[in-house]
Parts: C-alpha cells; structure tokens; sequence
C-alpha cells in the first residue's frame, strides 16, 4: 500500500485518568489513498477525535502511545521530533475544525489570517494576498478582494466554514483532515459545503479524511468509509459496501437506527440496547459482544478483520454469515 | 375548536442597533422583526414541530410563548386564556402547565447539584407541597432512569441520561405543553431514538403536548402530528406532516425536504441558492425569491397570500410544487 498517502498501522492509544488507564484507540489499521475520500463515522466516545489528535500530532499530555505507526507517505509520523512534526502540519497535512467562529481569530481581518498562514511559502506579500483573493473566490466569496479586509463576524455561519476551507487549501496540502465540519451548519449548508469540498478537492486532487457522525454526510462526500466502535475501526470499505453491504452488526444497527433511512412514518424508533463499554476495563472478546443482537460462543475471542471484497473489511466472526440488511427504500 | 396553545399574528421586535449613530438616535433604524406575523394551533396530546435554518425565529417564537422576550403584536391563548396580547391575564395562566427542555442537556443542569437536587427545584420554586423524595423516585422511574441515580452530579452523567434529568425536571409539575428546544441536537443516533421513543411514550400515557423546534426533518417526519416551516420570521408552510412530507408545496420546504433526504448515492435535489437574507434588509415581493429556482416576475414585487386548504395545510407561494404551473420561471 505505498500508494497511500496516510495509512494507521495497528495505532493503540491509551490516556491515563484518575479511574485507571483508558484504552481510546486499540489496534486501529487505515489507508488513504492519494486523491480520495475517507469517511470516519462512529458515535461519541468511539475515537474519532482521539484519532484526529493522534494524525496530527496534538495528543493532549495524559496520552500513552502504545504501538503502531502513522505514516505520512510512508514516513512515521509518531516518530517524528515536535520541530519536524510543526513543518508538516499546516503544510503538508491541514485540518478544518467543527466550529468555524472558534477556528478563525476574531480580531484579525479574514486577509490577515490568510497572508499569515502563508509565512512559509516564502512569496512576497502582493503574492500571498493575491492567493488569498484566489482561494476566497474558489469558495464563492462574492466581491473577494473587499471581503478580505473584514473580520469573521461580518460572515455568516456558512460564509465563515468556506473561509477555512480556502485557508485548508491554501497551501496545497497532501492531506486535509475535516473534523466534523458541516456539524454546526444547517442542512442547507451543509450540502453546500459537502459540494464544495467533493468540488475542491477533485480539483485539488488532495486526500481528505472527513470524520462525521453524519452517515448522510459521509454517504455524499466519500469514496471509503470506516466505521468505529469504542476505539475499534469494526468495519471499512467503499461506500456502496458500507452503505448497501453492512457486514458488521455495530454497522448495521447504526445504519437501522437512522431515521432518514426508516421509509413509513414510525412512533417507535429503533436503538441498540445496552450503553458503550467502559475503555479503562474494555469487555475480553468482541468489544461490540454486550450489545449484539447476532454474538454466539465465537464472539468471546477478539475477531480479527475479515475480507470480504477488494477493500471490504469486517471485524467480526460471523460477516460472512450474516443475512444481507434489508435495504431501505430511500 | 378549542386548541390548548393558539397564537395568532404574533409579532417579536427586537431593536437593530444602528452602530453608535443608531444608539445616539441620529440614524434610527427600525426595529426588525424576528416573528412577523405568525398564527398556528396546537392540540392537546399532540406534537407540533417547528423546522427552518438557523435565524429564522423558531427559537423566539418559542420563547415569545412563556414571555422570555415581549410580544409586540398578535395574540396567544393557552387554555383558552390570554397571556398575551389585548387584554392577557399575564403568564400566571401557563407558569405551571408549560416547561421547557433545554437545547444543551449537560449545561441546562447545575453542575453543582445532584440530580436530586435538580429535580425537587420546580417544587420549592412553586411551593408545591409535595414528598421530594418520592416525586424525585417517581419522576426517575418516569424517564427510566434508576432511583440511585438521585445521588450524582450531572458530570457524572451521560449525555443520553442528562437528556432523560433534563426531560424529568420538565415533567416535575404534571404540564400539559412541553416547549422542546432542539431536543436531539448533537445527540447520536441511537441515543435519539432512545429519547424520542421516551416522549412519545409519555405523551400516550400523560397526554403532553409537545412544541418541537428542530431542524431535524427526519425526527420531524416519525414523531410530529403537525409541522410549521419558518422563513425570515414566517411560517411559510404549516399542516399536517404526512401532507407536508408527501406533498410540499411551498419551494423552500420542497428544498429543505431534499436538502434532509438520506441520499444512497450523491443525488442533487433542488439547491437553495446563496444564504439566508438579512432580517434588516428583507427582500420585496416573495421573501424566498432570490433563492428560488421558481421565482416568477411576480414573485419580486408581490408577496403571496395564504393559501389554505381546510385546516389540513396552508403555505404562501406563487408558484407552488405540485400544481400545474401558472408560468415560465422569470430566468434565473
């Protein structure tokens, strides 16, 4: 998989709290392409964020690492020094964040921040605002060049989210990691911003690695997804197998609890019994086995991934087994 | 028909600052208009949903209704009786009957307090005599939490179980309308399913009312009975929500309602174009018009009547989904 431009090999983190140590991420194998999409979708608590962190080098203090590799074009980036780590980041590798208000400084013009993230580039000061003009168009600012010179508040909310996509963009990034950004918009916008970023990002032809709890949103957007559970990537594969061939049961029960996907009208929505095991005492076995409505006596030893397709991998003893989901008639 | 809640033209202003100019009154501007004009019923039992984008008044008109902001114009009747407009009795007539359920379901809860504490709050505060502990057992068992869950502090709390605190404190004093803020934002899926399964549950077994503010078309869909679209203020649609879902009439539900549609591939619907408009600067005619894709050459200079259809729906459009069209659209 040298083709890849990010891929996670067997990545277990840990953070050590009052209660005990807490097992965030176990085990975690990805790849991401050059020039595609990855998904990450999961519930709260399930590692999305502690795998953003871990990608991008900002692992709050408690956090042990506890094996395996991030690798960036092949090079680790966990063995990276924090001076080597600084020139990737916000080069080679940019994030846009959740809230875009909190992402840009409020007493900065939007200009402003954008000439500064340039500080490396090296170009001359007309250049680097000339790119900032470029990139505010590319995102549909109207009147680009007037618009630089004022601050995040005179943006609307949809506005602010396309200003720190130009600013992602900007500096032509191998990877951009978008964590939960259409979460604070409206669906309106948040179609907008999928447009944009499926848009940009084809021109571009940079990798993106887009965590949402959204399936709608990663169903638009992606080419891969990978869906976790309790810091275990369950399952991974294309879209369609994810969305048309769920083989993990944590899968398809997220998928039957959506709304969007329940055709007739219903009073009595479907949920998954039981709650999130505890990450300082992870159950032994299938981390999912508490709450599965399809464990048998197999499920008491940790099931390793199984292929199922070209990219399709589920971790689960009986994904070979299992009846295909009845599909929503959407 | 005597609805338990029936608002009519009810207006919210707030001041528009103006900048310094403004506040100086050397440029006054006039004051813009969060709610403007809305009328809507809603029947005891039943569950009435308010969707549309962020800043288009759902939020106020809800706190219009316990009289958190003023009331600048129209009329609300609870119970059939005034609390707001000509003549209102003042909020006496609805302080107990109506509670709310706060968007944030940690940060609605002192975190300095157990949820004992929490829950036996609404009956000191209206000198309600009662057994605090076993209100406090009976409202726990109500949400389906277990008794000994009393002891803890809501940062011990998950954020589906601070959901169910937040819901008990609101069934506290027995009302009969619950005011829900976007009970389901940043809620997972099968977390949501959990607490609107809970609702349901209680409005079949205690009759509650429930005034649902969401943009969440799907929750909208399974749970609510009626459903009022907001634009600029506005209740640009309003009916029954299977009528609404199956058949929209008004351009921008027809767009939400695709906007929301759970795509198996990347479909396009019909995009709204561009963003909302300012409320200081709202557009002639049509207030939708310059982000529809139907707009026709009246809609820039007329603003369209209600149309009703019995109390089942009624919208505002020139140029509605699923009618035989009256026209070309104007160009783009």
């Amino acid at each position: 998989m040298a083709a890849d431009i990010l891929a996670l090999r067997g990545l277990s983190v840990a953070f050590e709290t009052p209660g005990g140590r807490l097992h965030a991420l176990r085990d975690v194998s990805l790849g991401l392409a050059r020039g595609r999409v990855l998904g990450i979708a999961g519930e709260s608590g399930c590692g999305k964020s502690t795998l953003v962190s871990a990608v991008i080098g900002l692992l709050p203090s408690n956090a042990r690492l506890l094996g395996g590799e991030v690798l960036l074009d092949g090079r680790d980036l966990l063995a990276m020094g924090a001076e080597e780590m600084r020139a990737i980041r916000g080069q080679r590798m940019t994030v846009v964040f959740q809230d875009p208000m909190t992402a840009l400084n409020p007493v900065l013009t939007i200009g402003r921040q954008m000439v500064a993230i340039q500080y490396r580039s090296g170009a001359s000061g007309a250049e680097k605002r000339r790119r900032a003009v470029e990139y505010l168009a590319r995102v549909r600012i109207p009147d680009p060049e007037r618009r630089l010179g004022q601050y995040p508040h005179e943006f609307s909310g949809g506005m602010r989210q396309r200003i720190c996509i130009a600013m992602a963009l900007l500096l032509k990034p191998d990877l951009v990691i978008a964590d939960e950004p259409t979460t604070a918009l409206d669906a309106t916008l948040e179609l907008e911003v999928i447009a944009l970023l499926r848009e940009l990002q084809g021109e571009a032809g940079c990798a993106v690695l887009f965590i949402s709890h959204h399936l709608g949103a990663i169903a638009r957007l992606c080419d891969d997804v990978a869906i976790m559970y309790a810091g275990e990537v369950v399952e991974r594969g294309a879209v369609r197998d994810i969305f048309h061939d769920a083989r993990h049961p944590y899968t398809r029960a997220l998928l039957t609890c959506d709304p969007g996907r329940i055709r007739e009208a219903t009073r009595t929505l479907p949920t998954i019994p039981g709650a999130l095991p505890d990450l300082r005492r992870p159950p032994a076995g299938c981390i999912f086995r508490p709450r599965c409505a399809d464990r048998d006596d197999r499920c008491a030893v940790r099931p390793g991934e199984r292929a199922l397709g070209p990219t399709h991998r589920a971790a689960c003893h009986r994904a070979q087994e299992l009846a295909p989901l009845a599909r929503p008639v959407a | 028909m005597s609805a338990l809640l029936a608002i009519e033209d009810l207006a919210v202003r707030f001041p528009s600052g103006g900048g310094l100019a403004g506040r100086l009154g050397l440029r006054p501007l006039p004051p813009i208009e969060a709610v403007a004009g809305v009328s809507l019923a809603l029947e005891a039992g039943t569950t009435y949903a308010l969707v549309g984008e962020s800043g288009s008044g759902k939020s106020t008109l809800a706190r219009a209704i316990v009289g958190l902001v003023p009331v600048a114009r129209g009329t609300i009747r609870f119970q059939g009786r005034s609390v707001a407009g000509p003549g209102a009795e003042g909020l006496g007539a609805l302080r107990r009957d109506v509670a709310i359920l706060f968007q944030d379901p940690v940060g609605s809860l002192s975190p300095r307090r157990t949820v004992r504490s929490i829950l036996a709050e609404p009956f000191r505060v209206h000198g309600v005599a009662a057994d605090p502990g076993r209100e406090v057992q009976r409202l726990l068992a109500e949400v389906g939490l277990a008794a000994d869950f009393a002891h803890r502090y809501p940062h011990q709390l998950s954020g589906g179980q601070a959901r169910r605190v937040g819901v008990a404190r609101a069934l506290a004093l027995r009302p009969k309308l619950v005011i829900a803020d976007e009970p389901t934002a940043g809620l997972d899926v099968s977390v949501q399913g959990e607490l609107l399964n809970l609702m349901n549950d209680l409005q079949a077994r205690l009759g509650i009312a429930f005034l649902m503010i969401t943009h969440n078309l799907h929750v909208v869909r399974h749970v609510a009975h009626r459903m009022g679209v907001m634009y600029l203020g506005r209740l640009v649609e309003e009916g029954a929500t299977a009528v609404i879902f199956s058949s929209p009439r008004h351009r921008y539900t027809e767009a939400l309602l695709a906007a929301g549609a759970e795509p198996d591939a990347r479909a396009g619907g019909p995009a709204i174009r561009g963003e909302v408009p300012s409320l200081i600067a709202r557009p002639p005619g049509c207030e939708f018009h310059p982000r529809c894709g139907f707009a026709l050459a009246r809609c820039r200079t007329e603003a369209p009547g209600l149309t009703a259809i019995g109390t089942l729906r009624s919208f505002r459009c020139h140029n509605p989904a699923g009618v035989a069209a009256p026209g070309a659209p104007a160009g783009a």
